[in-house]
């Protein structure tokens, strides 16, 4: 096999499963069951989850895979994330195939071609080296989002979300390509080497700190950290529960991952210009994530801030030296990604698809309801909050311990206060869970049915990683720490 | 001959950009909002073609023809996003699409 082959195995694989389920789709009767496609699906982004795998292997034993003029860089750091993404694709798409009621099944093909569409999208902007590739995968990303984020057809709420997220997204985009554009201009390169390269020897630095500044503004909408989030909330609450579960995760972790790229590649003189932008950004986000969730009596909205203030969390571990902010910020996307998709599976769960249970006084009394559920809810949310044993304990003590390393000691205390304001909102929804309901919500309570298979799966797959990253956090955070290494080796080739 | 310095190319990018941002601030109706975004993506294209002049590169021209595609992808689904908003709201100005609010 070619290397250009081998460096585009998992994202070659999604592209043909979508296509296949697209070519299959009519073929199916009008109102027949999509479930066969659904499980194509999960099978070909279990497929690209194994073909990253044995790039892994590859990649292990002759070093960095490039293919297409050196376009497309294949190392541990961007497998780390296509496993992560695929992870989170058959997650979600496991999760969805009981979401279509009967009347909306003939839409439920395209739904699963989009969820592969954008995987696409997001595996490459992970492992492009070259930023006209990373602005075609965000824009295959994104616009399969847009798209997914109103699949509610004829829900006014649902084309409001969709509206939102495009206008807005769209407005990001042209700041991001905008930074480009002045990167282009100041060392005459648009590969993210090459920018490094130019960056460093340049003589008018005005120009390579207006373009850094553009395209963090680009990406800071991208990963909604503040004061870019305004988007969010309303776009989480009209978009379909299971969409929400993936872009809250999967298009954050290809953003992530271009954010450190770019920053510690292509700007890493620059840092003590960056560093404290983005530290403000983090505070912010937490911060404002953070009192916004206290206010909100919608659950969606709730988990929407909530994202908010964890991609603050995450950007505190931008602040620590390379190797550090790598591995940690890899370590905290995945924790953050196991248990904020395994919370959007519950939801979907219970709310289906004309959403019936949206507020907290919805899901008050839920544990003597559907007591399997409210118990997977109770779990994800203690991780949100960081408890013990859970993955969201250790990424948040990887993260603030690493900016204490680095010099940075009030950004870890205004991070560990605000993991404290954070525990109120959760634990409002925690014991509304467990309380005794009011008459009222029972008789309108709709009667509760049993959890289907594949969504079960997804929850237990989604707990145990919950589980497993805060149980043995040390053997994944070697995984990641491989993934930290080779990106420094790279740097350190070019110089 | 005279040429035109390469800063006029990048200034007018730049207010192009600028009033782009004004417009998508400033303006109520979806379609103008839309179209205000494409002038700021027109601002992009014409900074990239400037400074390929400038470096002697073809990657930035090669930039502005992805730009361009991904612009009229990006279009197709926005306006077909505008007409799902007017049929279930029956209107184009955003400050009635308010539905979704603290």
């Amino acid at each position: 096999m070619s290397t250009n082959l081998l460096a585009l195995l998992p994202e070659l694989i999604l592209t043909l499963t979508a296509i296949l389920v697209m070519l299959l789709e009519p073929l199916l009767a009008v109102g027949a069951s999509r479930k066969p496609l659904g499980w194509l699906a999960i099978l070909g982004s279990l497929g690209s989850g194994v073909a990253a795998l044995f790039q892994l292997r590859v990649v292990h034993a002759l070093g960095t895979l490039t293919g297409f003029y050196g376009t497309i860089q294949v190392d541990a750091f961007s497998i780390f994330f296509h496993l992560l993404i695929a992870s989170i694709v058959v997650t979600t798409l496991l999760a969805s195939l009981d979401y279509f009621p009967p009347d909306q099944i003939s839409h439920a093909g395209e739904y699963f071609a989009l969820v592969l569409f954008g995987a696409t999208g997001m595996m490459f902007m992970t492992s492009s080296a070259e930023l006209l590739m990373v602005f075609i995968g965000l824009e295959i990303s994104s616009i399969s989002t847009y798209i997914l984020a109103g699949f509610r057809k004829g829900r006014a709420t649902a084309s409001e979300s969709a509206i939102k997220y495009f206008l807005l997204g769209s407005f990001a985009t042209a700041f991001f390509l905008y930074g480009i554009a002045l990167c282009f201009g100041a060392t005459g390169s648009t590969t993210i080497a090459g920018i490094g390269a130019g960056l460093a020897a340049t003589k008018t630095p005005l120009f390579g700190w207006l373009a850094v500044g553009m395209v963090l503004i680009g990406l800071g909408f991208k990963v909604s950290a503040a004061p870019f989030h305004v988007w969010t909330p309303d776009v989480y609450q009209g978009a379909p529960a299971p969409v929400v579960g993936l872009m809250s995760t999967a298009p954050k972790a290809a953003a992530f991952a271009v954010l450190l790229r770019f920053l510690f590649e292509a700007a890493p003189t620059d840092r003590h210009h960056w560093a404290p932008l983005i530290a403000i950004m983090a505070v912010a986000s937490m911060t404002i994530g953070n009192l916004g969730a206290l206010l909100q009596s919608d659950a969606k909205r709730l988990l929407a801030y909530s994202s908010i203030a964890h991609a603050g969390y995450l950007l505190v571990a931008f602040t620590a030296p390379e190797p550090l902010a790598v591995s940690t910020a890899c370590f905290y996307t995945a924790a953050y990604a196991a248990m904020n998709v395994g919370a959007f599976v519950v939801l979907t769960q219970l709310s289906g698809f004309d959403e019936r249970l949206r507020t907290i006084d919805d899901l008050t009394g839920l544990a003597l309801r559907r007591p399997a559920l409210a118990a997977f809810l109770a779990f994800f949310l203690l991780s949100l909050i960081g408890i013990p044993f859970t993955g969201g304990f250790f990424g948040k003590f990887y993260v603030f311990s690493a900016a204490v390393h680095s010099g940075y000691t009030w950004l870890a205390i205004v991070g560990l206060a605000n993991s404290g304001l954070a525990c109120f909102y959760y634990l409002r929804l925690l014991t509304a869970l467990y309380a005794r309901p009011t008459t009222d919500t029972i008789g309108d309570a709709p009667t509760p049915h049993c959890l289907s298979i594949p969504a079960g799966l997804a929850l237990i797959a989604t707990a145990a990683a919950t589980l497993l990253l805060g149980i043995l956090p040390n053997r994944i955070l070697s995984l990641t720490q491989r993934a930290a290494p080779s990106t420094v080796a790279q740097c350190v080739m070019q110089k | 001959m005279i040429t035109v310095p390469i800063a006029y190319y990048l200034i007018l990018a730049a207010v192009l950009f600028c009033i782009g941002i004004a417009a998508f601030l400033i303006k109520r109706n979806v379609i103008t909002i839309f179209m205000s975004i494409e002038l700021m993506l027109n601002a992009v294209n014409l900074t990239f073609v400037a400074f390929a002049h400038v470096w002697r590169q073809i990657s930035g021209q090669i930039f502005v023809f992805f730009v361009m595609v991904v612009a009229a992808a990006e279009a197709a689904v926005g306006l077909a996003i505008i007409i799902a908003l007017f049929r279930t709201r029956r209107t184009l100005n955003v400050d009635e699409v308010d539905m979704l609010k603290n």
